[in-house]
């Protein structure tokens, strides 16, 4: 069967369906595959046509994943996180058309994956304060600076780079949003250990990296805004949980309780029907946000979701910690584990990862405010870093 | 079928401002206070305009009167009695006993009575409360007798909502053959109903003393307990919204303070400790409401899946009720301990409800025995 304009959630079921028929995701390459639902527009399905997208609200993009995970398909989010969730959004919306062909697909199909350059030794929540100078060169930028805590980077074939093009300026007006080329010969990387055990995250050091004007995203001096685009998209992402009933980290916990009955106690089934019922009423709430029922703005679902989830992730693993008693204390190994999803992690190293949830995209302290800030109009925070130039505000 | 769920969701938009509008103008909350000192508790001619407007009928079948709407519907009308705190035998009439007499299946109780309820020409409740008041339609301790061409009824139940000042009860009873739903008049030999003197002054219970009442048997005894079980869950739900009304309402006035006290120099929503409260009232309230809202579509959708999305929705949005009263009182400072202020009103509201119909612990122990029990 074929959909030639498909409108509504049965069109683009049917649309997977036929993708799935054509080109089987359990026997075909991961790159035919994605790159067969990315030419169907399935990859979001909100981005235009010749984007990955079909023009549609992007609450119907759960129907296709449905479909198309459902035969077996990757998870593009897990496999590319900050390539999918971010930057695509990003590149569509502050990048050219040149930049928005190139980059797109081979994101989708995780043959160039991505990363983020966004937090330094010092600016991390305090983001805008970042010190990486990009300095304009003909039509070129020259980039020297360090940034840390950056995912994948050891991975990532290309990078969302936030740089300071005018440190005279306020610190929100002097910033400039880039593509930049991992393979540049002024980017180094260095792996950082985690408590974990892990490696996921890096320092990155640029020394007169290059990268070309036309790589730019948004105007110059108007990165704030752009990156606003990326964190938005990055709460919702990683703030969206579990789209289906019973899965996610909670499904973990209660496999544990079913598994292990020797376990429980009545403490622990309270305990675990309140993390239950929270699950629960974070998911209705991502997904009735998310499809502008009551909508309270754009990114007012991905920052609940996000400070919702890390929190109830941490309780989670601390739950299963606990009904493992003396089980719980016990570490498998801190050798650097391939997998890096919680979701298939053994229960302590997940506890562990668990305690990063409160800290990475915003922390909760921070979007505490947003919430009350943006969703609820509340006064902003004393500060006396906002109008005096970049050069001037206090460091340390 | 994208743009029918889109009018629906209008609609009901609609519905709720109207509702809204209604409460602000004729039951404000100066009336309220007012009418929390009276014996009765509400105003007959508040009574009457819901009845006009057809609050009362919303989800009854046209040819009783009603519109024929769906929970959701009703859910939006019943946030707003909340938010307004509307004194009146809403939970009880339409709440429980117009849905046990719609589920009943038994067109002479629905001929007698749900015409004369949805005209606000009689106000019912059910009863299903054991002798400590829990919510207990499975195993009521009332019991039926039969007496031939009909029924006697004998035993106590108390907390009962909306008892005091009934015409009609809704009585769960054992009889010999199984659980059923029987009509008692409140006027008739062997009937008494006492007013309890509740921390909540806006919504009233009584204790209900059966002594070989007469009742009438509505439905059968095969599905009487099936017909009470799904009644309790319908009402959770419209008292999960009437819980949202109230914590959403308990928000904006702390959000509203918050912005206008000045303390060292600036709004007090400034500050971390302040602000960060009402960030986690804001998203407690959202997270309740889309239980609600989703148990609400659960109902109607008409599945085997209302028990647990109705016990999920009756602990959140109590929990969520009664902690954002709790934090409101803390952003108001001083002012939120007293008489005048309204926080206390809205707060003892949500505690009252959340021992109605079961509390936070019962709705998760339920949830607990269908989601994790073997
Ligand atoms: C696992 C992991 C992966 C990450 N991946 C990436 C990545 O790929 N790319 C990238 O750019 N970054 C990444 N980060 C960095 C992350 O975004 C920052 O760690 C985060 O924004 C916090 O910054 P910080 O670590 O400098 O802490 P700080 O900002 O120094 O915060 C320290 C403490 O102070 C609190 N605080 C700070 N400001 C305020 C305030 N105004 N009000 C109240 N409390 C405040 C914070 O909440 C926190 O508790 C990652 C972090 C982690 C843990």
């Amino acid at each position: 069967m074929t959909v030639t304009e498909p409108r509504t959630v049965t069109d683009v079921e049917d649309l997977a369906r036929a993708v799935v028929a054509r080109v089987d995701p359990t026997s075909s390459s991961r790159e035919e595959f994605m790159g067969a639902c990315f030419d169907a527009g399935l990859a979001w399905v909100h981005f235009p046509v010749g984007r990955g997208g079909l023009g549609l609200p992007g609450s119907m993009q759960s129907a296709a994943d449905r479909v198309l995970q459902g035969a077996g398909g990757p998870d593009p989010f897990r496999q590319n996180p900050m390539g999918y969730g971010m930057a695509a959004p990003t590149i569509l919306g502050h990048g050219s058309a040149a930049l928005q062909e190139r980059h797109l697909r081979p994101l989708y199909t995780a043959e160039e994956l991505w990363c983020q350059l966004f937090s330094e030794p010092d600016a991390g929540s305090d983001l805008a304060g970042l010190a990486t100078r990009a300095e304009k060169s003909g039509d070129e930028w020259i980039v020297t600076g360090q940034k840390v805590w950056t995912s994948l980077a050891h991975r990532a074939r290309f990078a969302l780079l936030l740089a300071r093009t005018d440190p005279d300026l306020p610190k929100h007006r002097g910033l400039t949003y880039f593509v930049l080329d991992m393979e540049d010969p002024g980017v180094e990387v260095r792996p950082l250990r985690q408590m974990t055990g892990d490696a996921e995250f890096n320092e990155v050091y640029m020394t007169q990296a290059r990268i070309p004007d036309s790589h730019r995203l948004g105007e110059v001096g108007q990165g704030w805004n752009v990156a606003m685009t990326t964190l938005m998209n990055e709460r919702s992402a990683i703030g969206g949980g579990p789209a289906m009933e019973d899965t996610g980290p909670i499904a973990q916990a209660v496999s544990l309780w079913r598994t292990r009955p020797e376990l429980r106690s009545p403490v622990l089934r309270d305990r675990l029907a309140a993390l239950y019922e929270r699950s629960e009423a974070i998911r209705l709430t991502g997904s009735r946000l998310r499809g502008g029922i009551g909508s309270k703005g754009p990114g007012a679902e991905g920052t609940i979701g996000k400070l919702v989830n890390a929190e109830l992730n941490q309780e989670i693993y601390e739950f299963c910690i606990d009904m493992l008693g003396p089980e719980g204390a016990l570490y498998g190994s801190y050798d650097t584990a391939d997998e890096t999803t919680a979701a298939t992690l053994p229960l302590q190293r997940a506890f562990l990862r668990s305690r990063a949830n409160t800290i990475e995209g915003g922390t909760s302290e921070v979007l505490r405010n947003v919430v009350a800030e943006r969703l609820l109009g509340l006064p902003g925070d004393a500060r006396n870093d906002k109008t005096v130039p970049w050069r001037e505000v206090p460091r340390g | 079928m994208a743009s029918s769920v889109a009018e629906a969701q209008q609609e009901r938009e609609e519905l709720r401002s109207m509702v809204r509008g209604l409460c602000e103008r004729e039951v404000p909350l100066a009336q309220v206070r007012r009418l929390m000192e009276t014996p009765a508790g509400d105003d007959p001619a508040v009574w009457r305009r819901l009845a006009d407007l057809d609050l009362l009928g919303l989800v009854v079948p046209a040819e009783f009167g009603g519109s024929g709407g769906d929970l959701l519907t009703l859910v939006a009308a019943a946030e707003e009695l909340g938010r307004g705190l509307v004194p009146g035998p809403f939970l009880g009439t339409v709440g429980l006993a117009a849905t046990a007499l719609q589920l009943s299946e038994d067109p002479a109780a629905q001929q007698a009575y749900l015409s004369r309820l949805v005209a606000g020409d009689l106000r019912a409740t059910v009863v299903a409360q054991d002798q400590l008041g829990r919510w207990a339609p499975a195993a009521p301790t009332t019991t039926a007798t039969s007496t031939g061409d009909g029924w006697a009824l004998t035993g106590t139940s108390t907390h009962v909502v909306d008892a005091v000042g009934a015409d009609l009860l809704l009585v769960a009873a054992q009889a010999a053959g199984g659980v059923g739903v029987f009509a008692v008049q409140t006027g008739a030999p062997g009937v008494q109903v006492e007013a309890l003197s509740t921390m909540d002054l806006t919504r009233r219970q009584g204790r209900v003393v059966l002594d070989g009442a007469s009742g009438v048997l509505v439905g059968s005894l095969d599905r009487g307990r099936e017909v009470l079980e799904r009644t309790g869950d319908v009402a959770v739900v419209l008292l999960g919204a009437m819980q949202i009304g109230v914590a959403q309402k308990l928000l904006e006035l702390s959000v509203d303070y918050a912005k206008t006290r000045f303390q060292f120099g600036r709004p007090i929503g400034g500050f971390q400790g302040v602000k960060h409260r009402c960030a986690d009232m804001m998203v407690r309230v959202e997270m309740a409401r889309s239980a609600v809202l989703h148990a609400a579509a659960v109902a109607d959708a008409g599945g085997s899946g209302l028990p647990r999305a109705a016990s999920l929705a009756g602990s959140t949005a109590s929990a969520a009720a009664v902690r954002t009263g709790s934090d409101a009182i803390q952003v108001h400072g001083g002012i939120g301990f007293t008489w005048e202020s309204p926080v206390h009103l809205y707060y003892k509201r949500a505690v009252g409800d959340a021992a109605l119909l079961g509390t936070v612990a019962d709705h998760r122990d339920r949830y607990a025995s269908i989601v994790l029990d073997d």
